[in-house]
């Protein structure tokens, strides 16, 4: 049991949750998170941003990373990054 | 002439789906005796079922074809010995492990050795709050106090855990209860699920069907728990397709992502679909799987939309609800290939919700309960 909600802000160190794992499926060449008796099948986007989730980085420097990366603004997509998270949060994917 | 020699079928049908999950039920053996199972009513002999070797055999099958996660289940899946190495074995296949069990054979041990197996998850079943709810429709002493110490063994070796409430006409004053329960027990996850009428609860239907009016209460109560425990605890919710206005995607639809493994190794697109008359069911001591997936005559009997009804293949939610459910279609419209009666485009729907209300008033109070072999009522 989680005592509170995770809410993501930008200070937030997030990772996937445990018993969680992101997997490529080799069979349909495409990436999915597995977890208890559930299956997602994230986009392109958000398989970036979870790759560098990786419970060392705050969701800043995820966004940072990103904005280098694919050279686009920080505020562009640091809003997409943190709805992301919460949404995935909220459904038990995601603790940070 | 063109007619004796048909396109082969990869020039004219899409591709075909290859399943995502395999439910498998590794024995139909079961301490409990549940009023509501899903098993067939005619259950598989210990003595026919599959080797470890076979179901080895069956997992390498399943992971190689892309199931990417196996549901070991039952009957009670920890009454077969080799539960641990099956694990085990399912996990170096790379398959992600999820075991649906009662909890009442659980121990420390066992359950040590499960996560040391590599199982990430555990799904508890709970029929009650209180005791004696649990004990009737159960039909088992002390089973909720075996369950609750079950909990905390799976979650002292780190596993995840989701609470499986199944929801009936006697338990659901206690929905908001259960509910608060498995947050206690720390589960990570909890599924209100309303008994599917198939197998003995098809059997039990009118000593288990709520009425309408306890359904909009545990629906209300259900909302207000997934408010407040949102981030906390994730709550799915099934209601009872008798009372629903729209089908449920049963399976995720026929034969696209789902399979189902029986004790003695017959393979089904769900696993109600032996009631449907006129199947053919392989099995995997003839063939391979994906054999069986691709063109055995029960996966391709309702897979697709050729099957349907005029008016759901032009339907806008064809694709959301696949159709729902063939074996309640049968059930209730005496056709698995009729329109599922849940959906209130259906002539048959209001019989159907009539019919759930009428039961639900007149309150039966014998049970049928879950067993090899003969049949016997019982009164509570």
């Amino acid at each position: 049991m989680l005592v509170t909600r995770t809410l993501i802000t930008a200070e937030s160190v997030p990772r996937l949750a445990p018993h969680v794992t992101l997997k490529h499926d080799t069979v349909r060449d495409r990436w999915v998170v597995l977890g208890p008796e559930r299956m997602l099948v994230p986009d392109e986007i958000a398989v970036e941003i979870l790759q560098r989730c990786d419970g060392e980085r705050s969701v800043a420097a995820v966004v940072g990373l990103l904005a280098k990366e694919f050279n686009a603004p920080e505020d562009d997509i640091a809003g997409d990054v943190r709805e992301l998270l919460q949404a995935l949060a909220d459904k038990g994917f995601v603790r940070a | 002439m063109t007619n004796l020699h048909p396109k082969p079928r990869a020039n004219t049908a899409p591709p075909i789906d290859l399943p995502v999950a395999m439910l498998a039920e590794l024995t139909h053996r079961c301490p409990m005796r549940c009023a509501y199972c899903s098993n067939p009513v005619a259950l598989e002999r210990p003595e026919c079922e599959l080797s470890t070797a076979e179901w080895r055999g069956v997992l390498s099958q399943a992971a190689a074809m892309g199931v990417m996660q196996v549901h070991f289940s039952g009957g009670e899946p920890t009454a077969r010995r080799d539960i641990v190495d099956l694990v085990r074995y399912a996990v170096e296949e790379g398959l992600y492990t999820n075991l649906i069990t009662s909890g009442v054979l659980l121990d420390a041990a066992m359950v040590s050795d499960l996560a040391r197996a590599g199982l990430e998850h555990v799904q508890l079943a709970f029929q009650d709050s209180e005791d004696e709810g649990a004990n009737i429709v159960g039909g088992y002493h002390g089973a909720l106090g075996k369950k609750r110490a079950a909990a905390g063994l799976v979650k002292d070796a780190g596993l995840a855990l989701t609470a499986n409430l199944v929801i009936h006409r006697h338990n659901a004053p206690r929905v908001g209860a259960m509910i608060d329960m498995a947050l206690e027990m720390g589960c990570e996850r909890a599924e209100v699920a309303n008994v599917q009428y198939y197998g003995w609860g098809l059997m039990n239907r009118a000593a288990l069907m709520p009425s309408r009016a306890q359904l909009a209460e545990m629906t209300a109560t259900v909302r207000e728990r997934q408010a407040r425990y949102t981030g906390r605890m994730v709550i799915d919710y099934v209601i009872p397709d008798y009372h629903a206005r729209r089908p449920k995607a049963c399976m995720g639809g026929w034969a696209r992502r789902f399979l189902n493994v029986t004790p003695t190794g017959k393979v089904l697109p769900c696993h109600a679909a032996e009631t449907i008359p006129g199947l053919v069911f392989d099995t995997v001591r003839d063939r391979p799987l994906r054999d069986i997936w691709d063109t055995g005559q029960a996966f391709e009997a309702y897979r697709g939309d050729a099957w349907m009804p005029k008016d759901c293949r032009s339907c806008e939610r064809k694709e959301f609800d696949w159709g729902g459910c063939r074996c309640q279609a049968l059930a209730i419209a005496g056709d698995a290939a009729a329109m599922d009666p849940a959906c209130d485009l259906s002539p048959h729907h209001a019989a159907m919700a009539a019919m759930a209300e009428d039961e639900a008033d007149a309150d039966a109070r014998a049970f049928v309960y879950r067993a090899f072999g003969a049949h016997k009522d019982s009164t509570f």
